[in-house]
């Protein structure tokens, strides 16, 4: 039996940041305030992440890919005005993590060119390294540049528009498929062990109790991975998994396979009726009486004084040559517009947001100093840290494990 | 005119899951909870070594088709431990074991430069190859390869990560906020590499890093091993842990440095040891008499001997004789997932010399065992280990060594406490950091970006 969900606040909204060079705005290290010239050193994210914990927010995400970053969405380019360049998130996360002590880590992991194995073995370890602080965001991967950076499969050229054809559905489900094949076994791996399976029995000399080590056996349509990890069961049991999504395809891999989505949507309906489909997709898999959160996605440039929000995205888009959009929707207003927004879009279904923070570290310092103690006076807002591990803040119970309640039931 | 003074390296390696620890004494710790790596790297950086160093395998060992039971099992995933380390340390090297078989380059180029980065040049990258079936079940690709084909894969996976590595000069980040010039180069990272087993090329995401790659190290043995080390490596990490062995082994791999164009200092011989302290030299010895019957139990004994014979030998008696039957020549059934079983090439000749050996002490099968593989390398008073150790690397069977504490997480304490101050008093050994790159204390000059392909 899973234990009863930690009791929850229902009115209390959760808030992560995405953290991701010098913020989201492609100009935005050239704020005064940017520090540029730092973004590959550990000081730089140690110290985002530490201002980020002062606000109380439930986790960090740290983008990542296996490609430079591009103005173009599926090939490189030649710009030379824009951040290049990225450290692996993972190692990142990890490198922050002894600094910290209740904030979440969530990096992200391309899951089309890796292999499940090594990464399973991270997360638990970066949760181990956290105390149980640890998540995953998954992402797949349809650029043929970063197929060409691994040389082992073929990506088709493909742009955004080609989505809806159906040679376009084909490419995406085959992504999608085999990322929640992927996160399948990330997930068995992670139950491999059960809790309790190292005993150190110094009479029969044994250090485990082998029947409590299992393989999962994972046999895909498109690979196998026999186990056990190498790794003992994280503190969580299972480490958070992300993904974000845009459509469809990605909305079903939340629903049947995550216990976190990030969504991007346009409006109140538009959010209603993202959180519906992936509810759906959850009862679909037999997963309703599960807690999955979906997050919306929000671009924010704030400013306590109206309007100056506002002129600092213009001065930025002004730098850049062009008016900054995104995937998600782009916000610039005051920390209080912001909280009225949330609660909106909150009405909606939506359980807590990711904060894209146009330009580093002001936007982070906007929503720790300025947004979190606006939400705190709505009383919708986490007054301390209530938990010490990120299930725990998302009101997630700590999982069974699944090898061992499956051994209990064969005893009965 | 005489030899120059050669200084100490010396590392602490993360007891590994194999019976040298022994995890059942009441002062052991954990494998896995991160304060264990913390105690063992602060040890070894407040004793000035040069580095931690984590071992690694794929597959959780199994004998007689079950999963080995009898030593430590588990370990942390090792990139994601080193950087949590970086952030609790400040000049310690941070070498980790990554296998060149069931990795690419573009994904292991990216951890190691970015380890680089997040511990400001205190990266190393010990190459291993192990490359059996048995492992690659538990990998998407398979992956698996012929024996031999081993170390071109790791050959040629080298050589694409210094590609890699090299694609970025250092210089291209000017990051000129007035100006909006992030890049002077619209280009950085650009490779190209096609090999029979990498076939690759795009843009590099990760800028150099402080040390332009990671320290290499090989851990091997084999003609093949020792060719690769010679034309690659800035250090090997070896099993030779005996004045005339070690001796042998360094001449043989220095000698092989020329045929690469590389001098004699380049390559770094670091072997793999274990010590005994005590206050009196018979106070030493009867504890590691005592460690060994720790470290190897009957049932031990009966296991180890079983990774010899290739065969079940569970009903023999470990206080008993060796078994008269040969063992089985061919592909190994019974214990699979061990680096070591591979070692014993000629297992016939093995059991013949162990058992004229328990012929000629009247040893039993445990007491055999402990001969032939317990052993510690030095065991004496901190005097007599720092004179030892010192003897090893004066007279070239050393440049260090790669210390492998029996205890987790404080099997080093006593070592830093005693045995690292004699050596320092000696002048032979470092008393502070002089540098601040893994490099700089091994005294590697830093890396060259490679000539553009030959
Ligand atoms: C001292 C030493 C340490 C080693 N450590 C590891 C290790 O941690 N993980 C691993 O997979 N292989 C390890 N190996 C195995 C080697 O990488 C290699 O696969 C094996 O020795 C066979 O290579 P060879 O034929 O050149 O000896 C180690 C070998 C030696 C000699």
């Amino acid at each position: 039996m899973p234990q009863h969900p930690l009791r929850e606040n229902p009115s209390h909204l959760h808030l992560a940041v995405a953290l991701d060079g010098a913020g989201w705005h492609p100009a935005a290290w050239r704020e005064h305030d940017a520090r540029p010239d730092e973004l590959f050193t550990a000081r730089y994210w140690a110290d985002l992440v530490a201002e980020a914990e002062r606000g109380l927010l439930d986790f960090v995400t740290f983008e990542d890919s296996l490609s430079l970053q591009s103005a173009h969405p599926f090939e490189p380019d030649e710009r030379t005005d824009q951040v290049r360049g990225r450290l692996d998130a993972v190692l990142t996360a990890a490198r922050v993590a002894p600094l910290t002590h209740r904030i979440g880590l969530v990096p992200t992991a391309v899951v089309t060119h890796t292999e499940p194995f090594h990464l399973s073995k991270a997360i638990a370890t970066l949760d181990h390294v956290s105390n149980g602080r640890a998540g995953i965001r998954v992402k797949v991967s349809g650029r043929a540049d970063e197929a060409a950076h691994f040389g082992r499969r073929q990506a088709p050229r493909l742009g955004a528009e080609d989505f809806d054809s159906a040679s376009g559905q084909a490419v995406l489900q085959e992504l999608f498929g085999e990322a929640e094949e992927y996160v399948e076994v990330l997930r068995r791996l992670w139950d491999s062990w059960e809790d309790d399976a190292e005993i150190r029995d110094v009479a029969t000399g044994r250090f485990i109790d082998r029947a409590k080590l299992h393989y999962i056996d994972f046999e895909g349509s498109r690979f196998s991975v026999r186990g056990p990890s190498i790794t003992p069961r994280p503190p969580q049991g299972q480490p958070v998994v992300a993904a974000l999504a845009h459509r469809d395809e990605p909305y079903r891999l939340i629903g049947r396979s995550a216990d976190l989505g990030f969504v991007t949507p346009r409006d109140t309906g538009h959010a209603r009726q993202i959180v519906s489909e992936i509810r759906e997709a959850q009862a679909a898999a037999g997963r309703a009486d599960e807690t999955v959160h979906v997050f919306g996605d929000l671009v924010v440039f704030l400013d306590e004084d109206p309007g100056a929000a506002a002129e600092c995205k213009a001065r930025l888009d002004r730098k850049a040559g062009a008016t900054h959009t995104s995937d998600a929707g782009v916000f610039t207003g005051t920390p209080a517009e912001l909280a009225d927004l949330l609660q909106e879009w909150q009405q909606a279904g939506l359980s807590g947001f990711r904060l894209r923070p146009g330009a580093l570290p002001y936007d982070l310092e906007q929503i720790t100093r300025g947004l979190v103690p606006e939400l705190q006076r709505r009383g919708i807002f986490r007054a301390s840290y209530e938990a010490s591990t990120l299930r725990g803040l998302l009101g997630l119970p700590r999982p069974a494990n699944r090898y061992a309640a499956a051994a209990a039931a064969a005893l009965v | 005119m005489s030899k120059p003074v050669k200084q100490i390296h010396l590392a602490a390696h993360f007891p590994g899951v194999n019976n040298t620890t022994v995890w059942s004494d009441p002062a052991a710790g954990s494998h896995i909870d991160f304060s264990s790596f913390v105690h063992l790297a602060q040890t070894a950086e407040r004793a000035k070594f040069d580095f931690l160093f984590l071992a690694e395998g794929l597959r959780l060992r199994e004998q007689n088709g079950e999963i080995y039971d009898l030593d430590v099992v588990g370990r942390p995933d090792t990139f994601t431990v080193l950087a949590a380390l970086a952030a609790v340390t400040d000049r310690l090297g941070l070498a980790g074991t990554i296998n060149s078989t069931f990795n690419e380059p573009y994904e292991v180029a990216r951890q190691f430069a970015s380890l680089d980065h997040l511990s400001a040049g205190r990266a190393a990258w010990n190459v291993v190859t192990s490359w059996d079936a048995f492992t690659g079940e538990n990998f998407r690709r398979g992956g698996f390869l012929a024996q031999e084909d081993r170390y071109q894969r790791a050959r040629q996976f080298l050589t694409a990560a210094w590609e890699l590595f090299d694609s970025w000069r250092g210089d291209e980040i000017v990051a000129d906020k007035e100006n909006g010039v992030f890049l002077r180069d619209p280009n950085p990272g650009r490779f190209d590499h096609h090999v029979s087993e990498f076939d690759i090329s795009g843009r590099f995401d990760v800028p150099r890093s402080p040390q332009g790659r990671p320290v290499i190290f090989q851990a091997g043995d084999s003609e093949a091993g020792r060719e690769f080390a010679a034309s690659a490596a800035d250090a090997i990490f070896t099993r030779h842990g005996t004045l005339e062995a070690g001796r042998a082994f360094y001449a043989d791999v220095k000698g092989r440095l020329s045929r690469y164009g590389r001098s004699h200092d380049e390559l770094k011989i670091l072997p793999g040891v274990t010590f005994v302290l005590g206050d009196t030299d018979a106070d030493a010895q009867e504890k590691a008499q005592l460690i060994r019957r720790q470290q190897v139990s009957g049932q031990t004994a009966i296991r180890r001997l079983e990774q010899v014979w290739n065969r079940d030998l569970s009903a023999y008696d470990p206080d008993g004789r060796l078994p008269e039957v040969d063992p089985l020549v061919g592909e190994h059934t019974v214990a699979r997932g061990w680096a070591s079983v591979r070692m014993h090439r000629d297992p016939v000749a093995v059991a013949a010399e162990w058992r004229a050996l328990a012929e000629a002490g009247n040893l039993s099968i445990r007491e055999l065992v402990i001969e032939t593989t317990g052993r510690q390398t030095f065991v004496g008073t901190p005097d007599q280990v720092a004179e030892k150790l010192n003897e090893f690397v004066q007279t070239d069977a050393a440049d260090g060594f790669i210390l492998a504490p029996h205890l987790t997480p404080g099997g080093l304490d006593e070592f830093a406490d005693t045995v690292v101050p004699l050596l320092q008093e000696r002048g032979v050994f470092r008393s502070e950091y002089e540098g601040e790159t893994l490099r700089d204390h091994l005294g590697l000059a830093p890396v060259r970006r490679a000539a553009v392909a030959s």
